[in-house]
């Protein structure tokens, strides 16, 4: 019960402390909501450019393309090959036919062209499509299959993707270093705006020293404060990501440029971003009183 | 009974001015002391003492039974709840009202609500102030400011009340008034320590009077005898 109480008082002592000291409480709920929203939007870009690395990565195949004059044992000759070779995810043996059907399919224009064809004039390939697993070793296995009797091209972009994932890696880098280098900028505002707080309370702390307040007696209503104050914080920034982020999503579809760049769907994407700017703006908060009351309590 | 014992205690300053040397003194419970001297005597630094605002530079000091020259810093609230402080600028809260003002003092501790609102009145009674709980101190004239910091330093039923200067920013009359409640109080079984210099409540009150100069008891009139 003694504890229960004490924590209600706690609270309420805090809450109180808000709104009664609130041109300063304003000061500190401002410079959280202000920088959780550069930390949101970080966060959004960097957790999309991941996302793009890994689809574009998850796409890209090494297609080989097999000599027309190769029989079915020459193929599962190849087959074994190639399932011989590393740091190979999957393959898959598409003959020239299903090839062309998925084209007539596709486009009209295709269709007309390619509906005349005799089996002869037919220029499309058997292929088999290869997935790596490590990625930047891609240009290792292209050669290698190369190499593979009866296999007479093998295209896998070459440069354009290992290009566009280090930039992609980059970026992603560049993210997260900023949402780091934010997130200490913030506690560091934070300390000082909620220290300002503080000290205009000074006499209130000397005065529940006096009174025989311990040094957590004092220290866990300002630590309360400012978790309230983080939360409060968090509020605008959390609206913006989840109602800002849906926005985007629908504006382009879902997609960035093309379809190949795809956007993470907001759904549950914008509620555990939020959940993460929520954790930032507390412990920022309440870390940012403990320092600042710190200096107070004679430790 | 003894409340408080001072053997040798000396304080220096870091600035290297040495406000107390050599002090011994006993109280005992129940007592009403006024500490005086000249300005500069070492008064205040012997009361900051007491309630270990001040921590000796050598000697020991007792109150209560704790060695509070002893007390670390995280464990002074140990000393302070037993002892009730009076300042000369009251120190209230001056958002908080008259009754979360004395109530504060009780809450730290989670005392049950209805046993924090019958203490508060009654020490607000006790000071003739309980007519006033919502006032904000800025309402408040002077003495009853002092009034409610008494009832907030009484509420807790500290066994010593310390008193520094609680009529000097008062009037006589006023500081008169002040000097009743603390001796009702008194009369109920609380220790009071005064530091003071108006030597006019002095001789009216007629109390044991300890006399200070550069850091030394010089004179220790019993109850009753001292004449300027």
């Amino acid at each position: 019960m003694k504890s229960i109480r004490i924590i209600i008082r706690n609270i309420r002592d805090a809450l109180k402390g808000v709104f009664r000291n609130f041109s300063l409480s304003f000061a500190s709920i401002s410079c959280i909501t202000i920088t959780l929203i550069v930390v949101a939007i970080s966060l959004i870009l960097s957790e999309n450019v991941d996302n793009f690395t890994k689809l574009v990565e998850r796409d890209v195949t090494i297609v080989a393309f097999i000599d027309n004059n190769a029989d079915d044992s020459k193929i599962e000759e190849i087959r074994e090959e190639i399932s011989s070779l590393n740091n190979i995810d999957e393959y898959e043996f598409r003959p020239k036919e299903q090839i062309t059907n998925e084209m007539r399919d596709s486009s009209e224009v295709f269709d007309s062209i390619m509906k005349n064809w005799t089996d002869e004039e037919n220029p499309i390939q058997n292929t088999f499509q290869i997935k790596v697993k490590d990625i930047n070793k891609i240009d290792n296995v292209a050669k290698k299959v190369e190499k593979i009797d009866g296999i007479t091209l093998v295209k896998y972009g070459e440069g354009v993707v290992n290009q566009l994932i280090s930039t992609f890696d980059f970026i992603h880098k560049i993210c997260i270093g900023a949402v780091i280098a934010l997130i200490l900028v913030t506690a560091f505002l934070i300390s000082n705006t909620i220290k300002i707080t503080i000290s205009s309370r000074q006499r209130e702390i000397g005065i529940m020293r006096l009174i025989g307040a311990s040094n957590l007696n004092i220290r866990i209503p300002f630590i309360i404060e400012g978790l309230i104050l983080g939360l409060l914080g968090s509020i605008i920034p959390v609206g913006l990501t989840i109602y800002g982020y849906n926005t985007l999503y629908n504006h382009f579809h879902g997609q960035l440029f093309s379809p190949f760049i795809k956007l993470i769907e907001p759904v549950p994407f914008v509620y555990y971003a939020s959940l993460i700017l929520i954790g930032i703006g507390i412990l920022v908060g309440m870390f940012g009183s403990w320092r600042a009351v710190r200096k107070h309590l004679k430790i | 009974m003894e409340l408080i014992r001072l053997t040798n205690v000396k304080k220096t300053y870091k600035t290297g001015v040495t406000a107390i040397q050599d002090l011994n003194l006993s109280i005992d419970k129940g007592e009403f002391v006024f500490i005086i001297g000249s300005t500069g005597c070492g008064k205040s630094t012997l009361i900051k003492m007491l309630y270990r605002e001040e921590k000796p530079t050598s000697g020991q000091i007792i109150v209560g039974g704790i060695d509070v020259g002893k007390l670390r810093n995280g464990k002074v609230y140990k000393i302070r709840r037993k002892i009730g402080v009076v300042f000369q600028d009251f120190k209230l809260l001056p958002k908080s009202t008259v009754y979360e003002n004395v109530a504060f003092a009780l809450e730290i501790f989670g005392l049950p609500k209805d046993e924090i609102h019958s203490k508060v009145l009654k020490a607000l009674e006790l000071v003739g102030l309980k007519h006033k709980i919502k006032n904000y101190p800025a309402q408040l004239s002077g003495g009853e400011q002092q009034r409610v910091a008494i009832a907030r330093a009484i509420v807790n039923g500290p066994k010593l009340l310390i008193c520094d200067e609680p009529t000097g920013n008062l009037d006589k009359n006023t500081g008169m008034e002040i000097m009743r409640v603390l001796n009702e109080i008194n009369k109920l079984g609380t220790t009071i320590i005064m530091v003071t210099h108006d030597i006019n409540i002095v001789e009216q009150m007629g109390k044991r009077v300890i006399v200070l100069d550069s850091g030394r008891v010089v004179k220790d009139y019993a109850k009753g005898t001292y004449r300027r």
